[in-house]
Formats: structure tokens, sequence, C-alpha cells
């Protein structure tokens, strides 16, 4: 019993550390970013890589989303003779929930763990250690620009994810099944709101970035350098990044929709 | 006195509740190649983390430059750092670079010389390493010695007064080793640097060390040039130059007597 | 490693498409052009019910959506609800002081929204103007208790 309580004191303290560690680490690599054009240029092509590399799998997985929502809506809306609303459904739980929480879900999966065992594969070869050497921070350096390219990467594979979900659901709905053309956008249009509902999953989408980047290039930068290490921290990266995405969402969509 | 670049006084140093150095003295001579040696696990990569300040010891202190590090704000420790180079065991070059643009990398921040200035200076020192030719190849593509001499080139960029060397020569066919041996002395007297080797190789690393530390269980258990220290009779130094398995340095994991831990299985936790 | 020029190329085209689905996004799915909600004028009605009314949703004049249910608040003197509506620029000087609204259901389970029915006075509504002619909401409860307590009395 006394020991089962040390251990979770022990724990506690690691984990209220770790969580400190966490903090000082994101404001050193926040508070001196360099402003010239080749910190542009490290932004730019960390943004190649967590962004546009990721867009295939966002793309396919908004495309079949809204295709299987659009399916589904169906059979439950036709009993009820109001298949007019499917345009309706389908854009507002894409706006709202789905499109911020898959995509973030797929970014850690797909961005998130290459960034940890990226950083990680570095300090393991030692070339952070080095670039402290030569004179460079590498929190400015290395994880500033992932750490922007993030906060920046998601909320646009969100949007595009919303996109290509709702087409996805138009081709199943009116294509396929045959909804009416005019019903399904109209009956979209009057019940999405563009602040409510579109810029409140953008600033949802933003919220996720930052913890999904946060967290990754975190666990990169703090692992164990061994090939041990790195596999670990990896999948801790998904872990506490999804955990962490479904239960900031939980906590974003009461303060957002609640009252709605 | 002038000629010290690097003072080390009553270092301590523990990771977790493991002490790794527990007073531990240096004096490195500018100008010299000075040898610290030891078996592994002795804390030698630690060591030079220390000097780079990157590690803080946990007493004593270190002065580089005839500054002490202790204190140092972020900013000056960094400049303080592009007075001196590093070759880590791995070469540590950075991988999404090719050959050129490591070495080139030192030159670009801390200089504002013009590209064409960068690219002789660049070319100067592969020149110097022999390896001029590969310099578009990505760091994927070079062999271990490669790799290692292009990070020579890369740490010699800024003509640093103090280089530091960790295991320049472990796991190197003995071409490369030869090359890398003679590289080294060859790059201390051209450049008028003060190196550290830091090594287990000690057949190469007497060869061309001015004077040499012997580190062993936290603290410095011999030093003198190479002569002077194969000419010693002190025990754990003849092991250690000799290649004993027996003598003061244990072979062994510390444990109970083995006896005790073969009869004991009742109570063990293994059963 | 690509090289320079595709990156930029790349991360160009991926902000550009960001920037597209974004305007899809704002126009086609969410009708930011029509309701136009920035500019318009407000009108304030009573009701003594307002049923399942919600701020945004729908106020229509001969089913056509005219605007949006800015917002609800409980008068304290009568203690009823008193809605305003933010209606379209193009009515302004258009609809009569004595307009009537009535709270109705869209389908028999649908959304409560706001009908409005022109009147005849000459003078026209204006910003901040009280419509007197209301209609609470239709609740069907109610109207389902009425019918069975009627049939039971008969």
């Amino acid at each position: 019993m006394l020991d089962w309580l040390a251990s979770l004191g022990r724990y506690g303290l690691n984990l209220t550390s770790a969580f400190g560690r966490s903090g000082v680490f994101i404001f050193q690599s926040l508070a001196g970013l360099p402003k010239t054009s080749e910190a542009f240029t490290l932004w730019l092509r960390q943004i190649y890589s967590v962004g546009v590399l990721s867009l295939i799998i966002i793309l396919v997985a908004g495309l079949f989303i809204g295709m299987v929502l659009a399916l589904q809506g169906y059979t439950i809306l036709v009993d009820f003779g109001a298949e007019q609303a499917l345009g309706q459904m389908v854009a507002l739980s894409l706006t709202r929930e789905l499109a911020p929480v898959v995509a973030a879900l797929l970014f850690a999966g797909r961005a998130g763990s290459a960034l940890t065992a990226e950083i990680g594969l570095m300090k393991a070869t030692e070339q952070l250690a080095s670039l402290e050497m030569i004179g460079v921070d590498p929190l400015r350096r290395i994880i500033a620009p992932r750490l922007l390219a993030g906060f920046v990467a998601l909320p646009i594979l969100t949007i595009i994810f919303t996109f290509v979900g709702v087409w996805g659901g138009w081709l199943v709905g009116v294509d396929w099944l045959g909804v009416d053309e005019g019903a399904f956008w109209s009956n979209m249009q009057s019940s999405v709101s563009f602040q409510a509902d579109v810029l409140n999953g953008v600033i949802k989408s933003l919220v996720f970035a930052l913890v999904v980047t946060w967290i990754a290039v975190f666990q990169g930068y703090d692992l164990v350098p061994t090939s041990e290490g790195i596999s670990l921290a990896t999948t801790r990266t998904v872990v506490y990044s999804s955990l962490a995405v479904l239960g900031l969402d939980f906590v974003l969509t009461a303060l957002m929709f609640s009252n709605l | 006195m002038q000629d010290e670049l690097v003072k080390v006084k009553d270092l301590h140093f523990s990771r977790g509740d493991k002490a790794i150095f527990s007073g531990v003295n240096l004096t490195l001579r500018k100008g010299k190649i000075t040898a610290i040696l030891g078996p592994s696990g002795t804390g030698k990569t630690t060591l030079l983390h220390l000097l780079g300040g990157q590690l803080q010891p946990s007493k004593g202190s270190i002065e580089v430059f005839g500054q002490p590090l202790a204190g140092l704000g972020r900013k000056s420790l960094f400049e303080l750092r592009s007075r001196m180079g590093v070759l880590f065991q791995s070469g540590a070059l950075f991988t999404d670079m090719s050959v050129f643009d490591n070495v080139a990398f030192p030159l670009r921040v801390h200089t504002n010389l013009p590209a064409s200035m960068i690219k002789d200076l660049v070319l100067i020192k592969l020149e110097a390493v022999g390896l001029r030719g590969a310099r578009d190849l990505m760091p994927a593509e070079l062999s271990g010695g490669m790799a290692r001499r292009v990070a020579l080139a890369r740490a010699v960029a800024l003509d640093p007064e103090l280089l530091m060397y960790d295991e320049p020569f472990a796991g190197q066919d003995p071409i490369s080793m030869g090359v890398l041996v003679q590289l080294v002395q060859r790059l201390n007297k051209a450049l008028g640097l003060t190196s550290i080797i830091v090594s287990h190789d000690l057949a190469e690393t007497f060869s061309i060390a001015d004077y040499a530390y012997i580190l062993a269980e936290g603290r410095v258990i011999a030093e003198g040039t190479p002569a002077e220290l194969e000419a010693s009779l002190q025990a754990d130094v003849r092991q250690f130059i000799g290649g004993l398995a027996d003598g003061p340095v244990a072979f062994n994991y510390p444990a109970v007597s083995f006896a005790d831990d073969l009869f004991a299985q009742e109570e063990s936790s293994y059963a | 490693m690509r090289n320079q020029r595709w990156i930029e190329v790349s991360v160009g085209a991926f902000m550009l498409l960001g920037l597209a689905a974004l305007l899809f996004l704002a126009f086609k799915v969410s009708g930011l052009a029509q309701t136009s909600e920035r500019n318009g004028f407000e009108v304030q009605a009573c009701f003594g019910d307002i049923g399942g009314l919600k701020p945004r949703s729908r106020v229509t004049l001969a089913g056509v959506t005219v605007g949006r249910v800015a917002a609800i608040n409980l008068d304290h003197q009568w203690f009823e609800a008193c809605v305003t509506m933010q209606l379209e620029d193009s009515l302004v000087n258009k609809l009569s002081k004595d307009t009537a609204a009535a709270i109705q259901t869209s389908g028999l389970l649908g959304d409560n929204y706001i009908s409005l029915t022109p009147g005849i006075d000459e003078a026209w509504l204006a910003q901040g103007d009280t419509l007197k002619d209301t209609q609470s909401a239709l609740i069907l409860e109610q109207l389902v208790n009425q019918f069975i307590s009627n049939s039971t009395r008969d």
C-alpha cells in the first residue's frame, strides 16, 4: 500500500516535471524566432513535409468519410421523409466535429510520428548536440520551424478535409441516391453558419494543431536517444496526441456549441 | 599561466544516482594534443559535453579560454562555442544537407561572407580532408570514414582554437584509421589548434598525443606523456595499457559472491 | 531531398488549395454571400411563447428566407420573449409598419421559424421598430391535449 502510494507520488512528480520541461521547451523555441529569409525557407520545407506529404491521406479519408456519412444519413433520414436535410447533416457533422478531429488524428499518425522519429534520430546521431556546439540553438533551428509548420498545416488540412467530405457527400447523396440538388445545397446553406460552424471548426483544428505538434516535437526532443527510445517515443506521440485531441474536442464542443 | 587553454578543477558530475566524475582535474596546454583515455563507460563523452557547456557540473569548475563556464548566459555560451570545434563519434552530419552545405553551415551561421568566399573556404577545408570531389554527395552516401572526415572539415570550418575529438578512431578500418591519425596531427600543426582526443584506441592515440590522462571510475588514475605512461608500474595503468582482464579494474559487474548467489535460490524471486 | 523549387511550388499549391476550400466552405456550404448577415436592419417582436425558436433561426417572407433571429431576451415586465430579428437591407422601406410575425414549424417535427406577413399601413418599418401583431408558436402537445379533452367532453 505504501509502495503503491510512493509510486503514485513519483509518477505525479515525473508528470509535473515533464509538463514543466515541455513548457520551458515551447517557450524557448518560440521566444526568439529568427526573422531571416533562411528561417522562412526552413519553415517552407517543414510545411512541405508535414502538410503536403499528409495531403493524400487527408483527401482519401475526407472523401470516404463524406460518402459514408451521406449513405448512412440517407438511410435514416429517408424513414422520416427528410432526405432533403442530407446536405445539412453532412456539412454540419463535417465542419463541427469530424473534419477537425479526424484530420488531427490522421495528422498525429502521419506527421506527428514522423516529426518525433526525425528529431529523435537527430538526437541519437548527435546532430542536435553538434548544432549546439557549432553555436546554433537547435530549439530555434530545428524545433521552431517544425512547430510553426504544424500550426499552419493542420488547419489547412482540416479545411481541405471538410471540402472533400462535402463533395463526397454530394457525390453519394445527389449523384447516386438522387436527393434533389437544390434542396441539398439550400438546406446546407440555411443551417450552416460561417462564423459559428466553419470558423469554430477551424479554431478547433488550430488548437489541435498546437497540441499535436507540441507533443510530437517535445517527445522527439526529450526521448532517450536509442533505437528503443525512438520507437517508444513515436508510439507515445500517437497515443498522447490522439487522447489529447479527443479530450479537448469535448471541452471545445462544450464551450462552442452548448448554447446553440 | 598563459598557455593553459582549458582548466578543469575538482569536477563532480552524476547522472541520476550514478556518480560519473568525482574530483577530476585536467589542464590542457595550447597547441598540444591531449588524450583522455579510459575504459568504456567512464564518461569520456560526458566530459566533452561538460567542456562544451552542454551539461553543468554538480561541483567544481571548468575554465575555457580563461573564462569560467558556470554562470555564462545562453548567448555568451554560444559565442564561446563558436571558438570550439567538436568531432562527434558518429560524425553527426546533418542528414538533410549535402557535404558542401554541411561544411558551409558554420560559416553561413557565424559570418556574413559572400557566397563565393564561402565556396572557396569550404573547398579548402574539403581538400584538406581529401574529399573535395565528394562535395555534392549526401551524408547517407558516404562511408563511415568519409563521414568522419567531412565532419572534421566541418569542425575546423571556423578555424577554432580548441578541437575536441570523441572517439575519432573507433570502428574504422586500418586505412581510414591511418588517414585520420595523420589528419589530426597535420591539422593540429597547420592550424595551431589545441586538441583533446577522447578515446580508448591506445596505440593510435599515443602515437600523436603530447600528453595523456587515464580516467577510471570517475577520477584521473594517471597522467603524463605517452612514454611516461608506457613505462608506468602502477597496476591499474599497466592493466589498461596492456589490455589485461585481471587487475584492479574489475571485469565483473559488482555482485554478491557467486556461491551465495547460487545457494540463495529458495528466497529468490526467480524461483 | 527534393529541390527547393519543387518544395516552394508544392507548398504554394497546398496553400492555394486550402484557400479555395475555405472559399467553397464560405460561399457554397454556409451561404455567406446570400444572407449577408453584416448589414441589414433590426426589428423586434415579442411573443407569449416562442416554442423551439433559437438564435440564427430563419425569418421568412412568403416562404423566402429574408433574415435571421439575432437575439432572444425575456421581457421582465410582461414575461414575454422578445426576439430581435435581422432583416435584409433590400427590405428597408418596403415592409409596412403593421407587418405581422408568426412563429411556425417547418413540417410536423421540423425547426421553428418566424414567418412575416406584410400589412397595409403606409408607413414603413425602420431600424429598431417593434412589430405589434404577433402570433406565438403552436405547441403540438398543447394542441393534442386540447383535442383530447374536447373529444372526451362530448
